[in-house]
Formats: structure tokens, C-alpha cells, sequence
């Protein structure tokens, strides 16, 4: 499982670097997105997997018995997915706004002296 | 100890009330004056405390420490959010010599405590996820103010600056998961107890480079800088006095932080790396600074340029290199941020900050030009001036390191600095121009100049006792113990 995870992280993290070595801004900011995803699946699988078992300690058990899901990286994931989320809508913002002031969205209009 | 949270807590509350408070341009800019204040007093209370007794831990809500949020100050990180708040008090005071309106009318001055906030919880976090969020918390604030505008130029360099930032943001965070995958930890006293034990092959180097690029990317190290020349310039100069003073030195820190805690047994090859980012950095800024005609852009390279001695200090990993890389941090953020409040003059006297529309400002504007003498020549290293003490403790540094060759380079980047900054001194303020001045200097830029250089010359007077405290300040970087147990042990 941590191997499928690991794979679509990796697949994730190339989508979304040649999407950014493209030169339209809509593409970058799905790159940027798909990035940010392809981290996210990476953190979730570097605290490594385990299947139907919550850290919840068990009637009668006083701590937790190996193996339990680790909450850590859920937690990261989460803050990680509400920090992506705000700043995927700000660089569409941006992007709008530079489609407006630029009237293209080619990178290398943006950069062009006007 | 709870103090600790004030500089976190103040700014927060400052950006509440401002964003509650009637939207009237002077009612705005005295909250904001008074909460950058209370910053700067909370933070000299922090240091105070952290000189009196050593390094401060508060357990955030008492959870004991690799559970919860911990809050650090050693003195390299109580030292900075003092520099937090004088950078912080500077561009709240220049507010009233005006603020574009359209920007203050989008929530130009919550958003500087926002960013004044999120630099501050950087350099007190102990929690390396914490790091990440306090990075983002500064990024968007900056963002925002750097966007808030719709000039070509702004809106060109705000995009070239959001994503490269976002990509820097994506790599740490990928980072933080390898490292909690490694270790299963992120509290960075846990991690440099717990690191030593991690035998995972080559999980080190990959984590090192890792972190290296984030940081260089956020600091503008050599070949990642490019974003920084690129979009520095555009936004007005308070804005600019605020991020070329504390943005890139908070990827400094944030490397010194994982250099001197996590990395510091890395392979040898990590820090010729290092080293050689730092090289190529200091002599590419520079020999692009003189190449600039536009002194904000000359400002910009100088500002890379210089970032380079600071992390070629710390590849170096000694007390002396790095008690000198702690000093010149301080006096480079004053002084930087005091030169980009010089360009806002230099911006409202002629419309301009391309040298060829200069010229002249020494013969109408005396007072102005004596105030900006000093930073001037301070960031060229003239002595007694703080740059040319700050310069001199790396050079020590490196020699006593045996870096002979890394001292010549600091003499000959020295040199090129001075040359940069003379020449631009002479030609804006020196040679004579037909160019009369359109408005005279406002007041409260003066004041807020004023207020930086004082502070230059009293690091300059006062270069012994600052000294001396960079070098504790080192010693506490390098010796981890003290770090460690004052996070982990005698926990409440």
C-alpha cells in the first residue's frame, strides 16, 4: 500500500512540475496544486499505513498496542490541505488579475515590458 | 514563561483591532503605530529575560514537549524578534507620511502585523511543522501586500514572487514529511536528541539538500536569488523596507536552525555545498549590483549579495564565524531596511530612483543626506561603521577556521560592495544635476531614518557588549545540550 501511495506521490509530484514548466497560468497553478497534493500523500505515507486500526485505547488496555494508525501526519495533512486550499485561491486571484492587467495569461507576456 | 507568546500574541491583536477598528487613515496608522511599539517593548522584555537567565521554553496550552507546540527563545531567536520589532516600529511610523490609498483601503497595516506575526513565530517556534505554518502565515501577508496593486510591473513581480515561493513552501513540506517518516518527530529539540540515532542510509544527505534548497530559495541564496532583484523593487519602499529587512533573514535562520541542530554531523560534502552557494552568491550579487543603475535595484543585489556571508559563515560551523554571521544578520537588517526607507525618499523627492534622475540631493537636502550617510556606508563597509565590524568578525571567523581562501573572497566582495555603494552614493547624492526636488523629505520617513541610523551608530559604539552577545549566542547554537534540555527536561 505505502508502494501504490508512493508511486502516486511520485506520478502527482512529475504532473505537476511539467505542468509548471509550462507557459500558461492557468497550467502552472494546476501544477502548483497537483504539488502540493503530491505532498500531501507523502506525508500521509511517511507516517506509515496500518488498516482498520484507530489510535484508540482499547477497553481495559491503559496505552495504546502496536500497530495503530499514527494521528500525527493526519494532522499535518490537514493543516497542509487548508494552507493549499487558501493559497490555491489566491494565485487563481492572481492569475485573474494579471489576465487582466496583461491581457494574456502566456508567461512570457507577464514578464514582457509593457 | 509565559512572555513568550507576546510577540506572537501582539501583533494578532494589533491586526484584530485594526481590521475592526473605523477604516480612517490616521486612527489606523496610530493603532498600528502603538501595536508595533508594544511589539518592539514585548520583544526587548523577551531578551531581556532570555540574557538574564538563558534559554525561555513556554509548553503552549502545558502539553509537555514533543506533544504540543513549543515556543523557544535562545538568544539568536530573542535577538531577532527584537529586530522584528524595530523593523515592525520603522514602517508603522513612515504610514504617516502617506500610504497609496487603495492599499490601505484593503488592509494595508493588519496585514503588516499579520506578516510582523508570522516572522516573529518563526524565529520562537521549536516545532519545525510549526516553522512551515509561521512561513506561510509571512508568505501571504506578503503576498498580498505585494499584490494589492494592478501596475504591470507590481503584478509581474508578485507573480514571479508567489510562485516561486510556493514552490519553496512545497519542498519543505515534503521535507517535514521524510523527516517524520525518519524520525516520527518534529519538535526540533526532540529531532536533534532523537537524529543521532537514525541510521537510515543516506537519509541525512537527501534531508539536508532537502531543507538547503527550501531555505536557499526563501533566503536568496545563489542560483535560487533570481525571484528576489525580480520583485523587490516594485512594491513601495515601506512595504519593501519590511520584507528586504526580514524575509530573507528568516530563511537564514531557519538554516542555522537546522544546520546547527539537525545537520551538524552531515557529510563534510553538505557544507562545501553550502559554501559554495554562499561564494557564487556573494560575488554574483555584487558584481550585478554594480552593474545597476537603479538604486533600489542596487539595494536588491547587495542585499544577496550579502546574505552569502552570513551562510558561508555557517558552513563553516565555529563559534567565532558564527558569533560574526549572528552580528552582521543584526546590523544588515537595520541597515537594509533603513536603505529602502532612503529609496522611499529618494522616491518622493524626484519621482524616481534611477540614478541618472539623482543627483544633487546632498546640496538641497543636508539633513536627509548626513541620516543616510551612515547606512550607507555602513552596508559598504567603511570603518569604525557596524558593516566594516560585522565583515571584520567573519573575516576572523574564516581565518581561524582556516578558510583562507573564503576570507580573501569576504575582502574582495568587501571591496566590490564598497565600490557599489560609493558609486551610487556619489552619483545620486554627490555629482551635480539640473533635477530640482519636487517635494521636500516628510517628516516621518526622517524620523523613522533617523531613528535606524541612531541605532547603527549604537551598534557601531556599542560593537563590544553586541559582540559578546552574538558569541553566546553562537555558543548556545553550538552547544545543543543546553537547547535540548531546556526544551525536553524540567518540562512543566
Amino acid at each position: 500500500m505505502e508502494g501504490l501511495l508512493a508511486l502516486a506521490a511520485g506520478v502527482l509530484y512529475a504532473a505537476g512540475i511539467y505542468l509548471m514548466l509550462r507557459r500558461r497560468l492557468a497550467q502552472l497553478i494546476i501544477g502548483l496544486g497537483l504539488l502540493s497534493n503530491g505532498t500531501n500523500l507523502l506525508i500521509f505515507s511517511a507516517g506509515g499505513l496500518t488498516r482498520a486500526r484507530p489510535p484508540v485505547v482499547p477497553d481495559g488496555a491503559s496505552a495504546l498496542v502496536a500497530p495503530y494508525a499514527d494521528p500525527v501526519p493526519q494532522a499535518l495533512v490537514l493543516t497542509a490541505i487548508v494552507i493549499g486550499f487558501g493559497l490555491t485561491a489566491f494565485s487563481l486571484v492572481l492569475a485573474h488579475r494579471v489576465h487582466a492587467t496583461v491581457g494574456s495569461d502566456d508567461v512570457d507576456d507577464v514578464g514582457r515590458e509593457g | 514563561m509565559r512572555i513568550l507568546a507576546l510577540p506572537i500574541l501582539v501583533p494578532l491583536s494589533t491586526a484584530a483591532v485594526l481590521m475592526l477598528a473605523p477604516k480612517r487613515a490616521a486612527l489606523q496608522r496610530w493603532i498600528s503605530l502603538a501595536g508595533s511599539t508594544v511589539l518592539l517593548v514585548s520583544a526587548l522584555l523577551v531578551f531581556l529575560r532570555v540574557n538574564a537567565t538563558g534559554i525561555q521554553v513556554l509548553q503552549i496550552s502545558a502539553w509537555p514537549a514533543p506533544f504540543g507546540i513549543t515556543l523557544v527563545a535562545d538568544l539568536l531567536a530573542a535577538m531577532l524578534v527584537v529586530a522584528v520589532g524595530v523593523v515592525g516600529t520603522a514602517v508603522a511610523g513612515v504610514a504617516f507620511s502617506g500610504v497609496d490609498p487603495r492599499r490601505e483601503a484593503f488592509g494595508y497595516h493588519p496585514l503588516l502585523h499579520i506578516l510582523l506575526m508570522g516572522v516573529a513565530g518563526a524565529f520562537l517556534t521549536g516545532d519545525l511543522f510549526n516553522l512551515y505554518v509561521w512561513f506561510e502565515v509571512m508568505l501571504v501577508a506578503s503576498f498580498v501586500l505585494m499584490a494589492l496593486n494592478r501596475t504591470r510591473a507590481q503584478m509581474e513581480a508578485a507573480f514571479k514572487y508567489v510562485t516561486i515561493n510556493l514552490i519553496a513552501s512545497s519542498i519543505f513540506l515534503t521535507a517535514l514529511g521524510l523527516l517524520y517518516g525518519a524520525t516520527g518527530t518534529l519538535n526540533m529539540a526532540d529531532l536533534a536528541r532523537v537524529w543521532p540515532t537514525i541510521s537510515a542510509p543516506g537519509i541525512d544527505i537527501v534531508l539536508a539538500v532537502l531543507f538547503l534548497i527550501a531555505f536557499s530559495i526563501k533566503a536568496g541564496l545563489f542560483p535560487l536569488f533570481f525571484w528576489l532583484p525580480a520583485s523587490y523593487h516594485t512594491p513601495p519602499p515601506a512595504i519593501a523596507a519590511a520584507f528586504a529587512g526580514l524575509l530573507t533573514k528568516v530563511g537564514v535562520y531557519a538554516l542555522i536552525r537546522v544546520f546547527t541542530l539537525l545537520f551538524h554531523s552531515a557529510p563534510p560534502a553538505l557544507f562545501t555545498l553550502l559554501l559554495a552557494m554562499s561564494a557564487a552568491t556573494m560575488v554574483i550579487g555584487l558584481v550585478a549590483a554594480l552593474n545597476e543603475r537603479d538604486f533600489r535595484r542596487v539595494l536588491s543585489f547587495n542585499l544577496v549579495g550579502h546574505i552569502g556571508y552570513t551562510t558561508a559563515s555557517l558552513s563553516l560551523l565555529t563559534p567565532a564565524a558564527l558569533a560574526g554571521a549572528i552580528f552582521y544578520v543584526l546590523h544588515h537588517i537595520v541597515v537594509i531596511t533603513n536603505l529602502y526607507l532612503v529609496s522611499g525618499v529618494l522616491l518622493r523627492l524626484r519621482r524616481t530612483t534611477d540614478v541618472a534622475g539623482l543627483g544633487g540631493i546632498y546640496r538641497h537636502q543636508p539633513l536627509f543626506s548626513a541620516l543616510a550617510m551612515i547606512p550607507v556606508f555602513s552596508l559598504a563597509g567603511v570603518p569604525p561603521l557596524s558593516g566594516f565590524l560585522g565583515k571584520l568578525a567573519i573575516l576572523e571567523g574564516t581565518f581561524a577556521a582556516g578558510a583562507y581562501w573564503l576570507g580573501g573572497l569576504v575582502l574582495v566582495v568587501g571591496l566590490l560592495t564598497l565600490l557599489s555603494m560609493g558609486r551610487t552614493w556619489a552619483d545620486s547624492f554627490w555629482t551635480a544635476a539640473e533635477t530640482q526636488d519636487l517635494a521636500a523629505p516628510s517628516n516621518p520617513y526622517l524620523f523613522a531614518i533617523a531613528g535606524l541610523t541612531m541605532l547603527t551608530l549604537a551598534m557601531t559604539v556599542g560593537a563590544e557588549p553586541l559582540f559578546d552577545l552574538t558569541s553566546r549566542g553562537a555558543q548556545q547554537l553550538l552547544h545543543r545540550d543546553e537547547y535540548v534540555s531546556a526544551v525536553l527536561g524540567g518540562t512543566r
